[in-house]
């Protein structure tokens, strides 16, 4: 169509175009559906914001715990990208690396295990992760459990005794790993052997990630902040152990510790904020994510207080994880505009 | 007014790029020696063409009549010779049916509709007429056709006129609204008075704060109330809109006058009193010509029929190639594979949209994030309902309302996994659509 402009006769304004008009190549065009413009947040930049919120709690774990906490931590970032890498070649699919889920997950397992586990639990810990937790279901977004925490629990049932024993925290010597074992802040039933001062900056036994309160919420602050966490997680996980086990407290002081104690010891701070928040294997509602915080919370209280096992955050994430699906489900909001329906239908 | 909320549940921040236009004022776009004019430019039926080869018109002269009631007709955009009745490029990149028109340069008048310059004693339904003679459709990308937006069967309190503009790059309602106030507050006045309404409410953007405060000094005269609303895409949906000035709810598969309301573009609007005052038809409009490859981006006023490669030509050409041409914004705008498609009455605007925004991206497995959930302005789960689709089970997607969805795109602006969420609720939405009609038939 080539269609040329008539000599302005008519009350026309806008100047005729310069000689040298260069039109768009129509044949080059892209057409596909809308919308054209996209907000530019992808897989991978969430993946590494999670991985910079985890490093005050890495730092701490190095302060206290010394270079071999450093170790952990590399061989199972490196090992979750290896088993990642080799499982994605026998399989035949394109390498995922790159999205930097392996990595994380790699972090999270080191935050879970013992500055004194040994490489190959390290090794062994991230072909559980990557592989029974995460490959298996079929890769990023099909796992239904927390790939970190279902290696970390077969990790306690395989190796019980090298799983609960813990290096004692000896802050800022960095080569003395060649430590004692210490005992976890929770192992002794009812009694709190540690002072709420030690186990807020973490000065205390215990795996990786769970020793510091203050660096966890450092980066549970930034994770609410970027808004990469939903905060109704944290908040009804937390809410939830601080009210079962202050009333148990106040019922019976010999039986439990009070509730800040519980709040700051153990894994739950690391839990409520890095694990319980995985967006593959939480709630996607905003009423699902306080019914899940809320489950965690129960079930971990009960474990702590009156259960066999001394701690009970891996387990009660993991099981809200499978009911994750069931509450997606029960939770779906009414879309807008269904009220009226409703209404009128009743009328 | 301004305490009730001014805000809906949800939506998406993009960077509006408006800058780019919104300080250019409105020029005519020169005559052209040949204009080809799309037939079908309205939701509904498409008008009867009532001109043959070698007809002589004049501008304003009817080439096709409404077909029905959900139609409207189709006037000459200047004098000139009907030169052929053939197929060309249209809007859904398939071959439509229009007019050819080779202007004879004199751009003379035919006798149009009488003026009514009295209108505020017109009797309603004759103004009524008037809207439905001058072939007024939706100007805000949809195209529906005004009169029978006008004509509720259902009590209706308020008028709202949709200033929001909430499509990125988009200037055209923003530049007719500060350099026509006049006549967007003269349409709001008769399209209240066909309504039997005493007042109407414009509903702005916050962004546009130059034409909320030229239709504010002028508002009172007519009655209109002008209210600033939240910046916050998509605010000018008209569910969406709606909820933001009156807090009602549109009921899912309803329509506006089941709560009491009529939503009419201000260009729309524009045009309407254009119609009345001055007995013009709809033959042209305000269009944004925009995009960063742009030598010279800006708002022109174009005739119908005008190929978007004049359109370019008057913004200057492109500086480089661009990797899309989209009639409408780039949220909800549809892209072209061809210059040969011309400027329809629902054209708001030509956007040009370089590479580097929309890199080719292989969409990802669904993380769950929950991103789409917390925008959804519907309120909806586009994650659960684009699985359901994956797995062809458009029964599920139904159970979850995807038929509310109204296709605005904030799920996919947003989503990490560059999943293609409102490609599958597109067609999830045809597939159920088309087994209805199935059924009905049997």
């Amino acid at each position: 169509m080539n269609t040329d402009l008539a000599t302005p006769s008519t009350p026309a304004t806008g100047a005729p175009p310069p000689a040298a008009i260069t039109l768009p190549d129509a044949a080059k065009l892209v057409v596909s559906n809308s919308p054209h413009i996209r907000g530019g947040e992808t897989i991978s930049k969430i993946m590494v914001q999670v991985f910079i919120a985890l490093m005050p709690a890495a730092l701490a774990a190095v302060w206290f715990f010394g270079l071999a906490a450093l170790e952990v931590m590399v061989l199972c970032t490196l090992g979750c990208i290896a088993v990642e890498e080799i499982w994605n070649k026998c399989v035949k699919r394109s390498s995922t690396w790159k999205d930097g889920s392996a990595a994380l997950t790699g972090l999270l397992l080191a935050m879970n295990l013992s500055a004194g586990a040994p490489w190959w639990i390290c090794i062994l810990g991230s072909l559980l992760a990557i592989g029974l937790g995460k490959q298996i279901f079929g890769g990023l977004g099909y796992n239904p459990f927390n790939p970190a925490l279902v290696a970390r629990v077969a990790l306690l049932i395989g190796f019980p005794q090298l799983m609960t024993s813990w290096v004692a925290p000896q802050a800022g010597r960095f080569f003395a790993c060649e430590a004692m074992t210490g005992a976890t802040p929770l192992g002794a039933q009812g009694a709190a052997i540690a002072s709420i001062n030690d186990l807020f900056i973490g000065n205390v036994g215990g795996c990786l990630g769970e020793t510091s309160a203050i660096a966890l919420l450092i980066g549970g602050a930034f994770l609410l902040v970027r808004k990469l966490i939903k905060w109704q997680v944290p908040a009804s996980f937390i809410g939830t152990v601080a009210l079962i086990s202050g009333l148990v407290h106040y019922v019976n002081p010999e039986m439990t510790p009070p509730a800040l104690y519980h709040v700051l010891a153990g894994g739950l701070m690391i839990g409520a904020f890095f694990m319980a928040t995985d967006m593959v294997t939480s709630p996607m509602t905003a009423n699902g994510a306080l019914i899940f915080g809320c489950g965690c919370g129960i079930i971990t209280s009960v474990i702590r207080i009156w259960g066999g096992y001394p701690e009970g955050v891996s387990f009660s994430i993991l099981f809200m994880n499978a009911l994750t699906p069931l509450i997606d489900r029960y939770t779906i909001g009414k879309p807008f505009g269904y009220i009226r329906i409703k209404k009128e239908a009743a009328q | 007014m301004s305490d009730k909320p001014r805000k809906f549940k949800g939506g998406v921040h993009p960077n509006d790029s408006k800058a780019l236009s919104a300080s250019k004022a409105v020029q005519n776009a020169p005559l052209l020696a040949k204009y080809t004019v799309i037939v079908h430019q309205n939701i509904g039926a498409p008008p009867e063409v009532t001109v043959k080869k070698g007809d002589v018109v004049k501008k304003g002269d009817l080439l096709a009549k409404a077909a029905g009631f959900v139609s409207v007709p189709l006037h000459a955009p200047t004098s000139g010779t009907v030169t052929a009745l053939e197929k060309c490029p249209g809007p859904a990149c398939i071959s439509v049916p229009s007019i050819e028109i080779t202007a004879d340069g004199q751009d003379t008048w035919g006798n149009c509709m009488e003026p009514i310059p009295d209108w505020q004693n017109a009797e309603p339904s004759v103004l009524k007429q008037r809207v439905a003679d001058a072939g007024i459709v939706g100007m805000g990308g949809a195209g529906f056709p005004s009169h029978v937006k006008l004509s509720p069967t259902k009590p209706i309190d308020t008028l709202i006129l949709n200033g929001a503009e909430c499509e990125p790059y988009l200037t055209a309602d923003h530049r007719l609204m500060v350099e026509q106030p006049e006549e967007v507050l003269q349409g709001a006045a008769i399209l209240a008075r066909i309504l039997g309404l005493k007042s109407a409410v414009i509903g702005i953007e916050e962004n546009k704060p130059d034409a909320i405060a030229k239709l504010g000094e002028l508002a009172g005269k007519y009655n209109v109330t002008v209210q600033g609303l939240h910046v916050n895409y998509p605010q000018g949906a008209e569910k969406q809109l709606i909820y933001a000035l009156t807090g009602r709810e549109v009921p899912i598969g309803g329509l506006p006058m089941d709560v009491g309301c009529v939503v009419q573009n201000v260009a729309s609007a524009a045009a309407v009193a254009e119609a009345v005052i001055q007995g013009r038809p709809s033959i042209e409009r305000i269009t944004t010509v925009t995009g960063e490859p742009l030598v010279n981006p800006g708002n022109w006023r174009f005739r119908l029929g005008t190929p978007i490669s004049k359109a370019i030509e008057l913004a200057g050409g492109v500086k480089y190639q661009p990797a899309k041409l989209l009639l409408g914004g780039p949220m909800m705008g549809f892209a072209q594979n061809s210059l040969d498609v011309t400027v329809m009455k629902n054209t708001s605007g030509i956007l040009l949209i370089p590479a580097e925004q929309v890199s080719q991206y292989t969409s990802e497995p669904c993380i769950r994030c929950g991103r789409c959930v917390e925008c959804c302005p519907m309120d909806i789960l586009p994650a659960t309902i684009s699985q359901a689709v994956e797995n062809e089970r458009f029964d599920w997607a139904e159970q979850l309302n995807v038929l509310a969805c109204i296709e605005c795109g904030s799920c996919s602006y947003s989503c990490p996994a560059h999943r293609p969420l409102n490609q599958h609720f597109k067609r999830a939405k045809a597939e159920i659509m088309a087994a209805r009609r199935k059924q009905q038939k049997k």
